[in-house]
This record gives structure tokens, C-alpha cells and sequence, in this order.
């Protein structure tokens, strides 16, 4: 039974530190497959993340916190796209631009503000996502398993968590189902195809930029509002690039993608329990450096696994054929 | 130019007999059309008329402005002044948009379709019908399979377009139009990637169409396939129309007179052969491209002194591979080239210098890519794989003058103009860029020439040039091997022509032996003893 919980606690952990890689990647996901390269998933929801929690902060509204991540994600995102589809610049260098503004930024502002060195006070509880308990969890709590599965990893998640495990299905609907997603496609692989059928390139593109704005903001107010109560310079610390990872070892499809998501997040969540986990005191040498070290080599795992995939050793990860390409019409 | 200029005053009856068909207004009309690219005037105070339910032709070389001209009808570029009339009511097309609204439907030279989505997704973009694609789809379903029948073009409609062949590529372009109520179909330079069978093929669905009341515009630079189908033909010389005429009150001669501006000679001129002793032997070659693919096929043959051997085949069948391998700038993965008495093999590879030395001149496929540095001045590119020559280097420094005059000298020869070599490279026309490349090979006289598509891109004046020097090393004792996916220009020129087909040399046929239709079943695969019998 012991066991049992243990496993528990780990998938509940894993789910909590996946969402923001679920909805950064989903945001990703519409980015890359309309062709624009996005390096600054990281910078929008660290943007988010830092307009989230202070705006709940000043205003003390959780609803009006989020609203203000996701508009200085998509603020964020306009400005890439201002960058390279109007004025078809470099995306990667775009990209690495946002997050360095950003991280500064970000700082910057919170100082100005709450004078705390970059940090947001500690939100008010009305001013967080705080976790929901469904209907009967507590009373089925003690049955085993079943009922351990139902109040532990099914309920007591805050909003958040239930909004980005349904962004996967929803934007895998958009993609494949819909006219939208369809154009979305298309404009990724062949975006002379789509200028010719009477489509605008330009506009396919922001409004895939403006889904990657939305989906960024709810990740970047998760970070500071449901997960934790404030926000702390570079509080994203790599969740955009591990996204990134996940959108390319997903290769642009929302359920492997999501998936993807998911190892990482359990890669991560394993890493911090065995921090410490190890008795290393009486282990010596080598036998010590490695106990210590395993953690830190589980947490570049993801991107170990994704240079082995780029390198061709595991499958093939084929981008969007115009993915990182400006549309430029020839003479 | 003045002599062409006089040829179109003399001929106002040729217009005014294209606008026949009382009574029905034309499907296009074009007037005093007018673009310029910042100082370059693409188009000169352009009109046409194109009639309804003919095919119309419009024929010029590279830069006349035809494609400029059909963009502009398309939307993709607003011109600077002029109008466009469809179905005698004016039409403002400002984007593809507009086009597809008024009927008028293009197939690109380039395919614009999505590699990894079927049939039926590529015709439905941009025409939905809906938010939701599962109702578009279904009733674009029953709507292609009627187009299919009506027209017979079959494609199976749930087939992935990247695994289909550039044939069936094109009647997808073709269905995408007609699917958005096309009554006009431009098509721009359709048949360049086609084998002359699915050519005709082609031509044979463009009739139907015509029968049906559809309107073609056919843009091309191939004089036989404006005489075989077209009812009107246009010609374009340098941005301005050089002629309207109906196309049987015409012939290739004329055309060609009208598009270049002055008498050309479509034929080449030249005696058999006088092959001698052998400089080129190639014996079970294989080269593997950087995915793996096996792009050269155990190919072998031979090239003597004296004569040209071409080597025909569509586009993509590995002679893009062979080439390069010869030249060495691709290693071989198995196999011998011998160059004289001097072996080649993966074991003993030989690059690109190398390969030089031992006599070997190289005029690239691709001129932009390989055969010059488009921003450097055309001096440095005239000396582009002989920059180590000791004639203008000095111990440290490149006598830069010594370059100048020899670039001077090798401009002159070649009639390259401007000849000035200061000119930045990209700055000269094709025909012109390909000329410093070929002056620069042949200059070196080299005992073994390898030309590919020595004339793409390059006006009928160069063609000429070119060619005539190609016969000039063959008789001077020169082995040519000439790689070039013009038929026409494969069959007057080599001696000796291979078809290669998926990486293989599918067989020889003797000049005086090669047709087209036997060539052209070569070129889709078909062995050379069963080509002779089906043609």
C-alpha cells in the first residue's frame, strides 16, 4: 500500500509540474505548425507569470490576474510576429531577443513596484487558482485505490490543471477539424499553397501567434498564481525550452506532444524527490559524486533524449517544411 | 529590335483577326498594362485579348515579361497602371482573392500544393465551405469525383500529393481550378517537367477543357507546343507584345523571328561525328545522396574524343547525381570513372581540383548555385576552381589586373555584354551569366567537357552561341558529355544520347535513331527494344 502512494504521489506530482509544459507546448504547437519558430515561449510566460501575480497583487482578483498574463503574452507574441512576419527577421534571433527583454524586464518592473528585488508580494488567497475538490473525494478517499485515484490525482487540482489536459484535446480538434486548422497546417508546409488559394500568409500567422500568446498566458499565470503565491525573477527557469523539447520529441502533434510533456514532467518531478533521497554520507568517492549528481542528469534528460532525436536515434522529427522561414514572395 | 518592330506594325490584321467570335465578349482583355521592378520595366503598356473558349498562347524568352504579365491578371502583383476586362466588364484584381472570384484560375510552373496533405485537402484549401472541414469535404468529395469524370482526370482523391508523380501533381493544380469555378486557366510553363508523353496527355485534357468552354492561356517558351495546340498566339519581346497573331497564319520560324527580334537558327548545323580514342569510361557507378538514397544506379558508359554524348531524362532521375560525381564534387559509393588512364573510386576518390588537372572542364546545371558567386564581381567568378592557376597569382597576392584582362579577354571571345568585368555577377542577364561560365571551362581546354543544362534560362541569341561552341570542342577532338532535360536540345547536338530513368541508364540510341516518342518512353522507364515497338 505504501508503494502504492508513493506511485500516487508521483504521477499527482508529475501531472502538477506538466501543466505548464502542456500549455506552453500546445502554445508552441500552433506557433511552429503555421511556420514561425518560437524560441520565446519561455520569455511570454515568464512575462505571464510576472504580470499574473502582479496584477493579483495590486488588484487582488485572480481572474483579473490571469487576464493580465495572457495579455502581455500576447503582447509579447505580436511583437515577434511585428518582427518576422511583417518585417520577415530572423525568428530564432527574434525569439532569444524576448526572453533576454524579458528576464530583465520583469525585474525590473517588480522593483519599481513592490521594491521586494524583483519578487511579488505574497497573493492574497483570492488572489490564486487554489485547488477544487470534486464532489465526493473526500467521502471515497479511503477506498483503495479507486478511490485514492479519484480524490488524489482526479480531484484537488486547481483550474488551471483541468484547462490545460483539455487544451490538448481542444487543440487537437482545432487542427485537424477545422477549417482553421487546416489553413493552420498548410501555412506551416507551403506558404505559397496558401497565398494562392486567396489566404493571407501575414494573417494565418498572427492569429496562430495570438493562440500562442493566449496559451502562454495561462501557463505564465499558473507558474505564479496556482502554483506558487508570487512571482521570483526567472521563476519559468527553462520550462519554455523543455516545452520546446516536447513540441519537436512530440514532433507537432498535440497527443504525442502532450505525452512528451508528461515524461518530462515525471523526469522532473523524479529528480526533485531524489534530491536528497540518497544517503550519501556513507557512500564515498565516486559512488557519491554519482548519487548526487543523478538528479541534475535527470533534469537535462529532455534534452538529451531531443539531440538523440534530432540526430536521427530515435525516429525522425520532420518540422513544418517552412517552419523558421520568413514568406517573402518572389520576383 | 527595329526589324521585329516593323514586323508588328505590318501585321494589325493578325490582332484584329484574333478577336473573331462575333457577338461574345473576350474572356480577357488587357489593356495598357504597365509594371516596373524599381528601374526594370517588366511590362510596357501590355494589351490582349484573349477570346472565349480558345487557347491562347503567349510565347517570349526568359525576361519578356509573360510571367509578370499573369501574375498581374492573378493578383500576386497590381500593376502600375493599365486595366483588365473579364467578360467585357472591368475587373479590379488586387490578390489571388479576386482572381479566383472572377473565374480565372492559375497553375504555377512551380506546384503550389501541400506535400503532406491528400488530394482532396489540397483542392479544399481556401475553400472550405465552412468552419468545419468534415461537411467541405464531403460534399468537395462528390464534387471532385463529378470534375474526375467530366474531364478525366482521375487522381485518387485520398492519396497523400508528396507520394504522387509531377504529372499527376499538375492535374491536382488543374481540378483546384476547376473546383473554384475557373473559367479561364492560365498555366505557366506547363510542360517543363513532364515527359512528352505526359505532355500530350496534357494537351489532349486542355482540349477537353477547351471543348467544354473553358478558356486556356498557355505561357510558354516552346514554339512546337504553341503550334500544336494554341488558337491565338502572343508573343513578348523584352516587356512589350512583339505580336498578336492566329496561330495558323504563323509558323515556328516567325515566332522565333518575333520573340528574339531578328533571324534566328533553330536548327544546328553540324557533321557526323569523328570519334577517336576513348577519355571517359564509367563502369558500375553508384553515388548515395546525403539521405541515403541510392541516386546513381550501377551506371556505366563511355565518351570518346570527338562527340557528344547527352544524356536525356526528366528532371530528378539522378543525372543531377551523375554529374557532380564526375566532376568530383560527390564521392562515388562504388564503381569506376576512368579518366584517361587515371581510376576513380570511393577508394581513390578524386575532388573537384583534381579532377581539373586531369583535364576536365565542368559547366555546372545550376549557374547561380555552382557555376559563379553572384556577388562577386564577374572577374573573381571567371576564375571560380582556377584561382590556384600561377599565371595571375603572385607570391602572396593576386595580380588582380592580370584576372581583369584574361576575364576582359574571355568576354570578348564569348560575346558577353556589357563587357565590362567589374559588373558584379548577379548583375548580368542568364544568357550572359552562362556565357562567363562557359567561357571560363572552355578556355582551359579541357580534354573532357561535362555540360549540364548548358542553355536553362537563357535567351535563343545565347542558345545559339552556346551551341555552336559545343560543336566547335567536338570537333576539335574534345569529348563533350552534355546532361540536359531539353529534348530538343539533347537531339540536335549529341552524337549519342543515354535515358536515365530512377538512377539507371535505361539505353542508348544513336542520334540518327532518336525520336521523340521513343526518347520520351525511355525517359517514363520503358526499355529502348519495347519503346521502339509501342512508338
Amino acid at each position: 500500500m505504501e508503494q502504492f502512494d508513493f506511485v500516487i504521489l508521483m504521477l499527482d506530482a508529475m501531472l502538477r509540474v506538466s501543466v505548464p509544459l502542456v500549455l506552453a507546448a500546445m502554445a508552441g504547437l500552433f506557433s511552429e505548425r503555421s511556420g514561425i519558430v518560437d524560441i520565446g515561449l519561455e520569455g511570454k510566460m515568464l512575462g505571464a507569470a510576472f504580470a499574473a501575480a502582479a496584477v493579483g497583487a495590486l488588484t487582488g482578483s485572480v481572474w483579473l490576474g490571469l487576464l493580465a498574463g495572457i495579455l502581455a503574452s500576447v503582447a509579447l507574441a505580436m511583437l515577434h510576429g511585428y518582427a518576422c512576419i511583417t518585417h520577415n527577421g530572423n525568428q530564432v534571433v527574434s525569439g532569444v531577443a524576448i526572453n533576454i527583454m524579458v528576464a530583465g524586464l520583469t525585474v525590473v518592473l517588480g522593483i519599481a513596484l513592490f521594491s521586494r528585488g524583483g519578487q511579488t508580494p505574497q497573493l492574497p488567497a483570492e488572489a490564486r487558482f487554489t485547488a477544487l475538490t470534486w464532489p465526493g473525494a473526500e467521502a471515497v478517499a479511503d477506498v483503495p485505490i479507486l478511490g485514492a485515484l479519484y480524490s488524489e490525482l482526479l480531484s484537488g487540482h486547481n483550474l488551471l490543471v483541468y484547462v490545460a489536459f483539455l487544451a490538448v484535446p481542444a487543440t487537437w480538434w482545432v487542427v485537424y477539424r477545422t477549417r482553421f486548422g487546416l489553413r493552420l497546417r498548410a501555412v506551416g508546409e507551403s506558404p505559397e499553397a496558401v497565398d494562392t488559394a486567396g489566404i493571407s500568409v501575414a494573417g494565418m500567422r498572427y492569429r496562430a501567434l495570438i493562440l500562442t500568446g493566449i496559451l502562454c498566458g495561462v501557463a505564465g499565470a499558473y507558474l505564479s498564481t496556482a502554483q506558487s503565491a508570487f512571482f521570483v525573477r526567472e521563476m519559468s527557469a527553462g520550462k519554455g525550452f523543455i516545452a520546446l523539447a516536447a513540441l519537436i520529441f512530440g514532433k507537432w502533434r498535440p497527443v504525442p506532444v502532450m505525452l512528451a510533456c508528461l515524461l518530462f514532467g515525471f523526469l522532473e518531478a523524479a529528480s526533485a524527490r531524489l534530491q536528497g533521497a540518497f544517503d550519501v554520507d556513507n557512500a564515498s568517492g565516486f559512488v557519491r559524486e554519482v548519487l548526487t549528481g543523478l538528479p541534475f542528469l535527470i533534469d537535462v534528460l529532455p534534452f538529451i533524449l531531443v539531440v538523440l532525436l534530432l540526430a536521427g536515434f530515435v525516429g525522425t522529427a520532420v518540422a513544418p517544411k517552412a517552419s523558421g522561414i520568413p514568406y517573402v514572395k518572389e520576383r | 529590335m527595329s526589324e521585329g518592330g516593323a514586323s508588328v506594325s505590318e501585321r494589325p490584321e493578325a490582332a484584329t483577326a484574333a478577336s473573331g467570335r462575333a457577338g461574345l465578349p473576350p474572356a480577357i482583355e488587357l489593356r495598357g498594362i504597365n509594371k516596373s521592378f524599381g528601374p526594370v520595366r517588366a511590362n510596357r503598356d501590355v494589351s490582349l485579348v484573349i477570346q472565349k473558349g480558345s487557347i491562347h498562347g503567349i510565347v517570349g524568352e526568359n525576361g519578356a515579361g509573360k510571367s509578370t504579365l499573369m501574375s498581374i491578371l492573378y493578383g500576386f502583383y497590381q500593376a502600375d497602371s493599365g486595366e483588365v476586362f473579364v467578360d467585357g466588364r472591368k475587373a479590379n484584381i488586387v490578390s489571388p482573392d479576386d482572381a479566383i472570384a472572377a473565374g480565372i484560375g492559375m497553375v504555377h510552373q512551380h506546384f503550389m500544393l501541400v506535400d503532406p496533405f491528400t488530394v482532396l485537402e489540397n483542392v479544399v484549401l481556401g475553400a472550405e465551405g465552412g468552419a468545419l472541414l468534415a461537411e467541405g469535404k464531403a460534399k468537395a468529395r462528390s464534387e471532385l469525383q463529378r470534375l474526375e469524370h467530366e474531364y478525366s482526370l482521375e487522381v485518387d482523391i485520398d492519396a497523400v500529393v508528396g507520394d504522387l508523380s509531377v504529372g499527376l501533381r499538375q492535374r491536382i493544380e488543374i481540378l483546384k481550378a476547376l473546383y473554384r469555378g475557373a473559367e479561364t486557366l492560365i498555366l505557366d510553363e506547363p510542360t517543363g517537367v513532364l515527359t512528352p508523353q505526359e505532355a500530350d496527355h496534357l494537351f489532349r485534357i486542355l482540349a477537353s477543357l477547351k471543348e467544354q468552354g473553358k478558356t486556356i492561356v498557355l505561357i510558354t517558351h516552346k514554339l512546337r507546343e504553341i503550334m500544336a495546340i494554341t488558337d491565338n498566339v502572343t508573343v513578348m519581346r523584352g516587356g512589350e507584345v512583339a505580336a498578336n497573331v492566329a496561330t495558323k497564319d504563323t509558323d515556328t520560324e516567325q515566332l522565333a523571328e518575333l520573340m528574339v527580334g531578328r533571324k534566328v537558327l533553330l536548327r544546328v548545323e553540324k557533321t557526323p561525328a569523328q570519334p577517336t580514342e576513348t577519355v571517359l569510361t564509367v563502369t558500375g557507378l553508384n553515388v548515395v545522396d546525403g539521405a541515403g538514397v541510392r541516386r546513381v544506379k550501377d551506371v556505366g558508359f563511355t565518351v570518346r574524343a570527338g562527340e557528344i554524348v547527352g544524356i536525356a531524362g526528366v528532371a530528378g532521375n539522378g543525372q543531377s547525381e551523375l554529374l557532380e560525381a564526375l566532376a568530383g564534387i560527390r564521392q562515388p559509393a562504388s564503381g569506376h570513372i576512368r579518366v584517361r588512364d587515371q581510376d576513380i573510386s570511393a577508394e581513390h576518390a578524386v575532388d573537384a581540383r583534381g579532377m581539373r588537372e586531369l583535364g576536365l572542364g565542368h559547366v555546372p546545371e545550376d549557374r547561380h548555385r555552382m557555376g559563379l558567386v553572384m556577388p562577386f564581381a564577374a572577374n573573381e567568378s571567371s576564375i571560380l576552381g582556377y584561382h590556384y592557376d600561377p599565371a595571375y597569382n603572385g607570391r602572396i597576392i593576386m595580380e588582380r589586373q592580370k584576372i581583369i584582362d584574361l576575364c576582359a579577354a574571355q568576354m570578348k571571345a564569348y560575346d558577353v555584354r556589357p563587357d565590362n568585368p567589374l559588373l558584379t555577377s548577379a548583375n548580368f542577364s542568364g544568357g550572359n551569366q552562362q556565357k562567363i561560365v562557359v567561357a571560363r571551362e572552355m578556355e582551359r581546354n579541357p580534354d573532357l567537357l561535362l555540360v549540364g543544362q548548358p542553355t536553362r534560362g537563357v535567351d535563343i541569341g545565347a542558345i545559339e552561341f552556346i551551341h555552336r561552341r559545343l560543336i566547335e570542342m567536338r570537333d576539335a577532338g574534345k569529348a563533350v558529355l552534355l546532361v540536359s532535360v531539353e529534348l530538343d536540345e539533347i537531339m540536335s547536338l549529341a552524337d549519342r544520347i543515354l535515358v536515365m530513368f530512377d538512377g539507371a541508364i535505361v539505353g542508348e540510341v544513336a542520334q540518327s535513331e532518336a525520336n521523340e516518342q521513343v526518347l520520351g518512353l525511355m525517359m517514363a522507364g520503358v526499355s529502348p527494344d519495347a519503346a521502339d515497338e509501342v512508338a
